[in-house]
């Protein structure tokens, strides 16, 4: 689904961040991006997601060159790949529903069409009671559980996560893994980007490891 | 949807028992509403529709008033026969009238008769001057269609064929000098709006790109959940014509009030030396309905234009961002 070729990314004019991925995402896979801090995970995660072009190297998503992707595409590309920020990015001037529903917002959806659909996954996520609240109500794993719904709600063909679970206490970090797991059982593949550890001894999943920015898998 | 699992979902119903949903509410708009920066904007945008509107009625005035001198002016011509020797004044005054009568566009010619000249001289002369013993130039009084006037070249052919002394004083030179002005006023008018206008785009392409980036990361979050530019460049155009409108209604408002209350003045007024005083130089002071027109068209643009402009400037701005990641 998303080939990474010999790919090397810097910033500007500094040093290389990245240097020789190369990976394959399968459709329906599930795994663990982790390293240290600074290692380039976020950045990974910004390839991944389209918001950053490689300073060289083949990256391929959903069968399409990267660099032949126009900018008009990409709004479209982006619709078939959920996120979920390490800092949630919630809009706090709307409300857990309507931050919920933007992805269909966005497409310009009548709010009567979906609005069963967000409610259900609101219900989904646990925030049933917390939809007409304004997110910085919102406990830090309820800001979590909104943006993932947010990520989920146009049922992404592939999920990133950046630290999901960092901060949330070990009960609702175990329930959110339960969440994502669920999640790739109906089909979606999942990436979490954590260094957590005891998150990623609950899973047997493959785990690919960044360091010095070169990346190692461990299948 | 996805299908749920059906007990994953009985466990997050039982943390949440059902309640009876709210009627919802009127979706949030993507952009927040005001802040302190947008009613400083409606304000500078209240504030120069309230200006342009001024010099729109202003402009209107001045025309208005320069038409009424125009025509009064253009109705009328003046032969004036000057006397010599041995010229036979009243059979030249019979021929130029006779001459004139006859061209097209002229309503009718009449002699100012001896005694008129007479009381017209008399400031300067005194009474009881004798007109044969002086030689006084004396004039006919042409009255013209100003819809269709004559062809005055041709008339003062005619007229310097068969009287020599006569010379004909169309009053050429008041109106030509009075359409340069009014031409002057009406075009210093329309480059002051002009610049008006263009203060008003230049403020509304600073709040705008001031705006964009206090709401970076709401850009930033629909770029992520995949909203296309011009989505975007719509939510904050809809924003923008918002507060447009307001301070462009706000100001046109202000401004019909101003003229109202100066046609009202001038109306209380009338007969008293400080109206007649502006009613000798602007006529009636009112702006009419087309100078009221005339504002709402200026409410209408400055709302148009701040749209237009904020439009363009958020597409500029989405370009930068997507070229900066591009290049990143």
């Amino acid at each position: 689904m998303i080939r990474f070729e010999n790919v090397g990314l810097r910033y500007g004019m500094g040093p290389e961040i990245l240097r020789d991925i190369s990976f394959d995402l399968p459709e329906r896979s599930f795994q663990f991006l982790s390293g240290p801090s600074g290692a380039g995970k976020t950045t990974l995660l910004r390839l991944l997601f389209l918001s950053l072009k490689p300073t060289r190297g083949l990256i391929t998503v959903f069968n399409k060159d990267r660099a032949r992707i126009t900018r008009r595409e990409l709004p479209m590309l982006r619709r078939r790949i959920g996120v979920v920020f390490q800092d949630f990015r919630l809009l706090d001037h709307m409300t857990t529903y309507e931050n919920v529903a933007l992805p269909l917002r966005v497409r310009g959806r009548e709010e009567a069409t979906y609005r069963s659909d967000v409610i259900e996954l609101l219900k989904w996520v646990g925030l049933g009671e917390r939809m007409h609240v304004l997110p910085p109500v919102l406990s830090g794993g309820e800001k979590q559980r909104a943006a993932i719904a947010r990520a989920l709600i146009e049922q992404p063909e592939i999920l990133l996560a950046d630290e999901p679970t960092g901060n949330v206490d070990p009960p609702l970090a175990r329930r959110l893994l339960r969440l994502f797991i669920e999640l790739n059982r109906l089909g979606t593949a999942v990436v979490i980007a954590t260094h957590d550890l005891g998150l990623m001894e609950q899973v047997d999943a493959r785990r690919m490891i960044l360091a010095d920015g070169r990346l190692e898998i461990h299948d | 949807m996805i299908d749920r699992d059906p007990a994953e979902e009985a466990e997050h119903e039982e943390a949440a028992p059902a309640r009876p949903e709210r009627t919802p509410r009127k979706s949030a708009p993507i952009v927040p509403p005001q802040n302190v920066a947008g009613s400083a904007l409606i304000l500078v945008i209240a504030i120069m529709t309230f200006l342009s509107c001024l010099t729109l009625g202003a402009v209107t005035l001045v025309r208005d008033t320069a038409a009424t001198w125009q025509t009064q002016i253009a109705r009328e011509a003046t032969i004036q026969i000057k006397p010599a020797e041995g010229f036979d004044m009243e059979a030249g005054l019979a021929t130029a009238q006779r001459i004139v009568s006859g061209f097209a566009g002229v309503r009718s010619a009449s002699i100012v008769g001896a005694e008129a000249t007479v009381r017209l001289l008399e400031p300067w002369l005194g009474s009881g001057l004798d007109i044969d013993e002086l030689p006084v130039p004396r004039l006919v009084i042409v009255t013209i269609d100003p819809a269709s006037p004559p062809d005055f070249a041709a008339m003062r052919t005619a007229l310097s064929a068969e009287v020599p002394q006569a010379s004909l004083d169309d009053h050429r030179t008041w109106v030509d000098r009075l359409v340069a002005m009014a031409r002057t006023t009406v075009t210093i008018g329309i480059s002051v709006l002009a610049l008006m206008l263009a203060a008003t785009v230049l403020s509304v392409v600073f709040a705008t790109r001031g705006a964009m980036a206090g709401n970076g990361h709401i850009i930033e979050v629909l770029h992520f959940v995949g909203a296309e530019a011009r989505f975007i460049a719509g939510e904050f155009r809809r924003h923008f014509l918002l507060t447009g409108m307001k301070g462009a209604a706000a100001g046109g408002l202000a401004a019909i009030i101003v003229l109202v209350a100066f046609s009202w003045w001038s109306s209380r007024n009338m007969a008293t030396p400080e109206a007649d005083q502006a009613t000798a130089l602007f006529g009636n002071f009112a702006i009419g309905t087309a100078g009221y027109a005339g504002v709402a068209l200026v409410v209408v643009a400055v709302g148009a234009l701040t749209a237009a402009t904020s439009h363009l400037t958020v597409v500029s701005y989405l370009g930068d961002i997507d070229a900066r990641h591009h290049d990143g």
